[in-house]
């Protein structure tokens, strides 16, 4: 029981801390290896809430497809070596005021709501359940989905491409 | 023991921190990262009432939507950026307010 607490928090505070650092961080690469963290602690939340697909393709998706791609976009959009990726902010202090407010009226719903909790559910694998819906009753968002990450693939490698004669942005 | 609301806090914070880095980045990268904070957020959220309630693992069947949009939204904007970056040589949000180029 303490054991397994103690492993929540430290899942937290990893995934918060390092959140907190791709907020403040000063130099844009540090933010986005804090983000690996953070992606990191969310894919240990999940573990710790008995979805272990979920888990795995947070590890596989995040870290493995967006990170690298905002690693990419921060090399390309930068030249390392002139010290300019110092990143800016703005509107700082009415942002932070705002967003104060925003997470306080939020952590007063989530106290204030009483909660109807469901217990006891054995933690199992989840793999095989998610496949069958997968493939019986969420089949159509799933037809949908591949069609959007193929068109996504299709439009990302046209805008990115050099050597379009018409497709200037 | 842990309940609904540890994990609702804890995404409630990501969320918050999310669109504070929508909110004061200037970088269109940054911008980005914020919004993979507020998805993470979402996501938390998603699974957790999947454990905490009786919808069963459709709640999970959710979250691993979202990841798919996310790499969607992550690829296309980033193709976005790099166009952008090549026309203006900035990917400064402000700093960038015409759409033709």
């Amino acid at each position: 029981m303490a054991l397994s607490t103690l492993t929540f928090y430290l899942f937290a505070l990893i995934t918060v801390g390092s959140g907190v650092v791709v907020v403040f961080a000063n130099r844009l690469i540090h933010a986005v290896f804090a983000l690996l963290f953070t992606f990191f602690g969310t894919a240990g939340l999940y573990v710790f809430l008995g979805a272990d697909f979920v888990a795995g393709a947070q590890v596989l998706v995040y870290v493995g497809g967006i990170l690298v791609l905002m690693l990419f976009g921060v090399m390309l959009t930068n030249r390392i070596y002139d010290l300019q990726i110092l990143a800016e902010r703005v509107h700082f202090k009415r942002s932070v005021a705002v967003v104060g407010v925003g997470f306080a009226l939020l952590a007063t719903i989530i106290f204030r709501t009483p909660w109807q909790m469901v217990e006891g559910v054995e933690p199992a694998s989840t793999t095989v359940s998610i496949g069958r819906l997968l493939m019986s009753e969420y089949v159509l968002p799933f037809e949908i989905a591949a069609m959007l990450l193929l068109a996504a693939l299709i439009g990302a490698s046209m805008l990115a491409s050099r050597d379009n004669e018409e497709g200037d942005l | 023991m842990i309940g609904l609301t540890h994990y609702l806090v804890v995404a409630a914070i990501l969320f918050s921190l999310g669109v504070l880095a929508v909110s004061t980045r200037r970088n269109a990268i940054s911008v980005l990262m914020g919004v993979e904070l507020i998805l993470n957020a979402g996501n938390i959220n998603l699974v957790a009432f999947s454990k905490f309630s009786d919808v069963g693992i459709s709640g999970q069947l959710f979250a691993l939507f979202v990841i798919i949009l996310a790499a969607a939204e992550a690829a296309v904007a980033l193709a976005i950026v790099l166009n952008i970056y090549r026309n203006h040589h900035t990917v400064t949000v402000d700093r960038l307010h015409s759409l033709s180029g």
